[in-house]
């Protein structure tokens, strides 16, 4: 699980707009490189992450080769109550990883 | 300044904001190294279907001179309120001349209170990025920013 890092605030007032920082250490080949002897080096990217707040959707990405290694994605979202953030990365190979942060509303 | 005449070297189709979805886009059987204006426009058409594309309301926030290509800070925030009435539903990226024209689509939930997405991207050449905004009522927003890379991701040679 040090696979991902997540940045929330752990306290926050109700109807405040937070933002959600995410980090998950993936290689994110493109698929359009190749080695000194030509080959094509296979895509392994993560082509999908999706962020739920109690469990509820609140945020979706389709990645493509063209975002950097070890992918970052920042977006907001408004305090309703206090809970727990679910976070889902998928990709090439069956990889899937799961991370999760919580969160007190006042 | 070489590097400007370089960036010019592809024919421009004139892919400026809404004229980019007007017209018939040729499918491209082989694929080229690049993506293409013809590639860009048809990925843009996916989207946004017929529907046309106005320019504005859009922030696109990226370096314009870049050193290295392969992590390039992005942010796009749209200029729009996020009620229920009327909120931003997605945003979507799209380069010019990466491999492939798509970079990434981001979709915003109801409650996310700003309209703004950050993240790192790649860029195989100076190229143009244009980020497109969806709203509630179904019209689409645009922006672009030309960005000079003098070290170019993707496509290099694994040692």
């Amino acid at each position: 699980m040090a696979a991902a890092l997540i940045n929330i605030p752990k306290k926050a007032k109700r109807g405040d707009i937070i933002e959600i920082k995410t980090l998950m250490s993936h290689i994110m080949e493109t698929g359009y490189r190749h080695t000194a002897s030509g080959e094509i080096v296979p895509r392994d990217i993560i082509t999908s992450f999706t962020c739920r707040y109690n469990g509820a959707e609140i945020f979706r990405a389709d990645l493509f080769p063209a975002i950097a290694a070890n992918p970052f994605i920042s977006f907001f979202t408004t305090a309703t109550e206090s809970g727990k953030f679910e976070f889902e990365w998928i990709g090439d190979n069956g990889f899937s990883e799961t991370a999760s942060a919580s969160i007190t509303v006042e | 300044m070489h590097r400007r005449l370089h960036s010019t070297r592809r024919q421009f189709l004139g892919l400026a904001g809404g004229a980019a979805v007007a017209g018939a886009v040729p499918v491209v059987t082989l694929r080229p190294a690049e993506a293409t204006p013809a590639m860009l426009a048809s990925a843009i058409r996916l989207v946004v279907g017929d529907a046309v594309v106005r320019p504005g309301k859009v922030k696109l926030d990226v370096p314009p001179l870049v050193e290295n290509g392969n992590t390039v800070p992005l942010t796009v925030s749209v200029d729009n309120p996020m009620t229920p009435e009327n909120h931003v539903k997605s945003i979507h990226v799209f380069n010019e001349k990466n491999p492939q024209p798509n970079v990434g689509n981001f979709y915003l939930g109801l409650n996310a209170g700003r309209p703004q997405v950050s993240t790192r991207i790649r860029l195989a050449d100076s190229q143009k990025i244009t980020a497109i905004a969806k709203l509630s009522d179904g019209s689409f927003w645009s922006a672009s920013v030309d960005i000079i890379v003098t070290l170019a991701a993707c496509t290099e040679e694994v040692i």
